[in-house]
């Protein structure tokens, strides 16, 4: 039994207190969904849980031990997926997918594997292009086929339905539903719908510096 | 160990397919080469004397070309924050991509040398030397570089910052490598010299990773 959990989170972006005192807890299977208007810390919330960005306090832990302090061993637990699809333009979206899923699982079946998760978003017959032919929606499905191709336990998605069509964002519910089932944990960031069953929702505007009032000053 | 040749075989299959970054430095450095035997006039005397400075001068200047782009790209697509995330160690990381620009730009720039040298009819008994030292020096190039190249991440105009923070650093590699190849020249040993550059590698190697993954971590931030 796995638990992922943050306590006392506080984001400072660029002098400007973005969240604090933010609480969040997740264990095998959990869901949590990240709502609230623009500017209000999904991203940088998601940032802080994989460890892209430091904490101005409070912290990560998973199982009881802070993430930070071994930031491998949490690279290795995770998958994110940001703004940017991280698709090679001269690489093609086998390769892609291969090269990442190669960095955490080995062995001779690898390419089944990546086969299977192109398959998973229906881009199999993709396999050779070229990412610079891809489209915006086909190139989120490169790299939302790239944590299907290698298992992970706690998936970071943030804005994962962006340019997908309404197909792709069903299958996508179908494979968080079934990551969920096999034990896994995902935070997603959404605007848009996306159906998870049983997900505890958190509004970061109920966190934002406005609305939270500190005794203490943290103002750099 | 299996992150760090996954690495290196993804770039050097980039450099391979989008590939003008070596012919590029290679075509930079005899042309830099070149434009001496103009500018100081075609004495035979003169060029030797020059030979191995002007060799090793063009060396650095090209081998810096393509370092802004050695983590610029993965850097603006968003590999480097998945690299950052990934289970390998970003010091390892690092070092895979600084290798594989080593193998791109500075393994064609030995190659290269010892043509451009009878081009400046240097002395044939410093060949040898010239290919050891640049053989030498060039790892540490790409190391100081790769430092440099992490810190401009995100800045603008980052490939002049570029050369103004590592070609200060590249001053020592320079002195040790002309002195060597001017030292077999003139009939002396050259050992200390070569002992020295051996040095700086073994210091760059674990020094300039580990300061380079510092300053991507703070690029991702």
């Amino acid at each position: 039994m796995s638990e992922f959990s943050g306590k006392d989170l506080t984001c400072i972006r660029g002098q400007r207190r973005v969240f604090a005192n933010l609480d969040f807890n997740l264990h095998d299977g959990g869901a949590l969904v990240l709502i609230g208007p623009n500017g209000s810390g999904k991203s940088s919330l998601l940032r802080l849980m994989a460890g892209l960005l430091p904490a101005a306090a409070g912290a990560v832990s998973w199982d009881g031990a802070v993430t930070s302090e071994d930031p491998e061993a949490h690279g290795g637990r995770l998958h994110y997926v940001g703004h940017l699809d991280a698709v090679k333009p001269v690489l093609s979206v086998a390769e892609n997918i291969l090269f990442w899923a190669s960095l955490r699982v080995g062995g001779p079946d690898l390419p089944d594997r990546v086969a299977a998760a192109l398959e998973a978003f229906g881009i199999l017959h993709l396999s050779d292009i070229p990412g610079r032919f891809l489209s915006a929606g086909q190139k989120r499905r490169v790299n939302l086929a790239r944590i299907i191709a290698a298992p992970a336990p706690l998936w970071l998605l943030d804005e994962p339905t962006t340019a997908l069509d309404r197909a792709t964002i069903d299958a996508l519910e179908g494979h968080i539903a079934a990551h969920r089932a096999a034990g896994g944990m995902v935070v997603v960031s959404t605007h848009s719908e996306l159906h998870l069953e049983a997900a505890q929702k958190l509004d970061l505007a109920a966190y934002s510096a406005g609305s939270v009032t500190l005794d203490m000053d943290l103002a750099i | 160990m299996i992150g760090f040749v996954q690495i290196l075989r993804r770039d050097l299959r980039l450099a391979q397919r989008q590939g003008m970054d070596s012919v590029m430095a290679v075509m930079f450095f005899v042309i830099a080469v070149v434009l001496f035997p103009f500018g100081v006039g075609p004495e035979p005397n003169i060029l030797a004397r020059i030979a191995a400075g002007v060799i090793w001068v063009a060396a650095l200047l090209s081998s810096m070309l393509s370092l802004e782009r050695l983590f610029q790209t993965d850097y603006e697509d968003g590999s480097l924050e998945l690299l950052t995330l990934s289970p390998i160690t970003l010091e390892v990381a690092v070092l895979a991509k600084i290798t594989a620009h080593w193998l791109t730009t500075g393994l064609p720039l030995i190659i290269a040398a010892p043509l451009l040298a009878v081009l400046l009819n240097m002395s044939v008994s410093g060949f040898p030397m010239l290919i050891l030292a640049l053989a030498l020096g060039t790892p540490s190039l790409s190391l100081i570089g790769g430092v440099g190249a992490a810190l401009i991440l995100g800045s603008r105009r980052g490939g002049v910052l570029l050369s103004l923070l590592i070609l200060p650093l590249y001053i020592p590699v320079l002195i040790f490598g002309v002195s060597a190849v001017d030292a077999v020249i003139g009939g002396f040993e050259a050992k200390a010299q070569l002992l020295i550059m051996a040095g700086f590698l073994l210091a760059a190697l674990p020094l300039c990773p580990w300061a380079a993954a510092a300053a991507l971590r703070q690029s991702v931030e």
